[in-house]
């Protein structure tokens, strides 16, 4: 029940995300998420296409530094605390949350989110047991 | 597990005792010295100075009394000044370029050729080169001594030798795959950049047929061997030698891995302190100081090579009774001095080779900011690695900056690159950049 997410290194400076993102659009591969971390000197650049196995080929052949990270995805209704519940369940269990976004696929009245987080095995079973819509690759 | 079948090309020399070598450098030191002293104008004026006589030597315990041979004698009397042998006698000549001025230029007679024939054969034996190899030479051909060197080497064995030259990286993988080489000779930095470009080029390792190589023309770690002998599935051994003394092959590392057998028959090591330039026991660290004493065209007595090393004597485990020099620690003018404290290039690879998730691809630039020096080192990140969090990658950058700060005791400031984004060397890697005034 996870969903698989590319994550690419990348240095912070001028026209790095456009190699990128022209490496994958001229090759007709479509984003579904994009998320990037940025420090001083560098960025990660996090993102689902439509085709994460060739996003991944292309890339690699590129040269860019760049992995698979499996997440989990739940899918909330597109309403205030919505987030917050969820949130809620995983601070209770005392798990840590390394990092979190969200985004709304068109034609939909729900909001998906994304995250990683420390201990992946009980964050999945938690949200499971209180009846959380998980996301997999397909619902995507 | 190593397909190297290493042997010993010439056991009546390289297993000689220690004082039947002496008696042998002797001999031919003595030979050497009368022939520049009669021969070759700086030489005499260097000894006259010093009121030496050739008389005045006797065994290679005279050695010390000599004076010392700079590169910058070489380069006053350049082109040709330095020849011992009539200027018709000498066949091939060579120049290294050198990071400064002028080209030092060595001139060889045939005697001198098949010297270093002699010895490159001898090293590329301890590869385990024989008739039956593929030795695919991709050292510059040219005024650089690299490439001939190798190439003469491998051909004194018989083996089928590749002059491929430098450049042209996947001109170099097609051939090294399609006519099966068994042996790589290049600097460490390219066989590096070779290896990790056999993925991108479509090809797979397993398609090769390489076992082994000679590697050399600068500096390299033990880390680098590693890497070196992974991505290529061979043994890697050091090669080493100075275009002054002979090309590559005045000394060569043995399966044992551990210190190159200088070929002692041919050229006298001796470690001196750099300061002082008094010699050095065996064992202690200093700078490496070459005589030559076999050859005509221009021998050199007491050469400084500014290369720091130490040399051990005894038998080592593969039969050899050779004095063995460890890894050049660096060169005494590649040593950089920053906030007082003196640095190598090769203390820093080697600590950025301990740790994890960054490549041996690296650039290390010295400024002077606000009176201070200030070392900034880029490192390019391991292609392999998934880099999804930010503390992870946080977490080698940490690394990497404790590891230099305990090698160098000084702390640098690090940037961590993309993987492709250091630019690669088809020859000497340039790793260092001085901007202080």
């Amino acid at each position: 029940m996870l969903v698989k997410q590319l994550s690419v290194f990348m240095e912070n400076r001028p026209g790095r995300l456009y190699k990128l993102t022209h490496a994958l659009g001229k090759e007709g591969i479509d984003f579904v998420t994009l998320s990037i971390a940025d420090t001083k000197d560098f960025g990660i650049v996090r993102f689902i296409a439509r085709d994460n196995e060739r996003a991944y080929e292309i890339l690699k052949n590129e040269g860019f530094t760049v992995g698979i990270t499996e997440l989990i995805g739940v899918e909330v209704d597109d309403k205030p605390n919505a987030l917050a519940e969820v949130i809620a369940l995983i601070e209770a269990a005392n798990i840590n949350i390394e990092y979190l976004y969200s985004f709304v696929l068109t034609n939909h009245n729900s909001a998906k989110i994304l995250m990683r987080v420390e201990d992946t095995d009980r964050a999945l079973k938690i949200l499971t047991e209180k009846g959380i819509k998980l996301l997999s690759e397909k619902i995507l | 597990m190593s397909k190297v079948k290493d042997y010993i090309y010439r056991p009546e020399i390289e297993c000689l005792s220690r004082s039947e070598f002496e008696n042998l450098q002797s001999e031919r030191l003595r030979k050497t010295v009368e022939l520049v002293y009669n021969n070759c104008k700086p030489y005499r004026a260097k000894m006259d100075a010093c009121k030496l006589k050739p008389s005045d030597i006797r065994s290679v315990a005279d050695l010390q009394k000599l004076p010392f041979t700079v590169k910058h004698d070489l380069r006053e009397a350049y082109p040709f000044g330095f020849y011992s042998a009539p200027a018709r006698d000498i066949v091939e000549v060579h120049a290294s370029s050198g990071t400064t001025g002028k080209l030092t230029v060595v001139g060889y007679t045939q005697n001198d050729v098949d010297v270093w024939a002699e010895v490159a054969a001898r090293s590329l034996a301890m590869a385990g080169v024989t008739k039956d190899s593929l030795v695919h030479v991709a050292y510059g051909y040219g005024l650089f001594t690299g490439g001939l060197g190798a190439h003469y080497g491998a051909q004194q064995i018989g083996a089928s030798t590749v002059p491929a030259s430098a450049g042209n990286t996947i001109r170099q993988l097609t051939l090294l795959r399609d006519f099966g080489a068994t042996h790589l000779c290049c600097t460490p930095s390219y066989a590096i950049f070779l290896g990790t470009e056999i993925e991108k080029a479509g090809m797979n390792i397993e398609d090769f047929s390489l076992i082994g190589g000679a590697f050399g023309a600068e500096p390299w770690t033990y880390q680098m061997r590693d890497e070196l002998e992974r991505l290529l599935h061979i043994d890697a051994l050091d090669i080493y030698g100075l275009s002054e003394i002979s090309g590559p092959g005045v000394a060569m590392e043995c399966m044992q891995k551990h210190g190159s057998h200088v070929q002692e028959d041919h050229f006298i090591p001796e470690i001196i302190d750099p300061d002082t330039l008094e010699p050095l026991p065996y064992g202690s660290e200093g700078e490496l100081v070459f005589t030559t004493i076999t050859k005509t065209g221009q021998p050199l007595i007491r050469y400084r090579t500014r290369d720091l090393c130490t040399l051990t004597a005894g038998k080592c485990a593969c039969g050899r009774t050779t004095v063995k020099m460890s890894k050049v620690k660096g060169r005494s003018d590649d040593m950089l001095i920053i906030r007082g404290v003196n640095v190598f290039p090769s203390q820093i690879e080697a600590a950025i080779m301990n740790v994890a998730g960054v490549s041996p691809h690296y650039m290390i630039y010295v400024d002077r900011i606000n009176n201070l020096d200030v070392i900034e080192i880029d490192i390019e990140l391991a292609g392999n690695l998934t880099p999804d969090r930010v503390s992870d990658i946080e977490s080698i950058k940490k690394k990497v900056e404790t590891e230099i700060n305990s090698y160098i005791g000084l702390s640098a400031k690090i940037k961590l690159c993309e993987s492709g984004s250091i630019r690669r060397s088809e020859g000497k890697a340039v790793r260092v950049v001085d901007r202080r005034e």
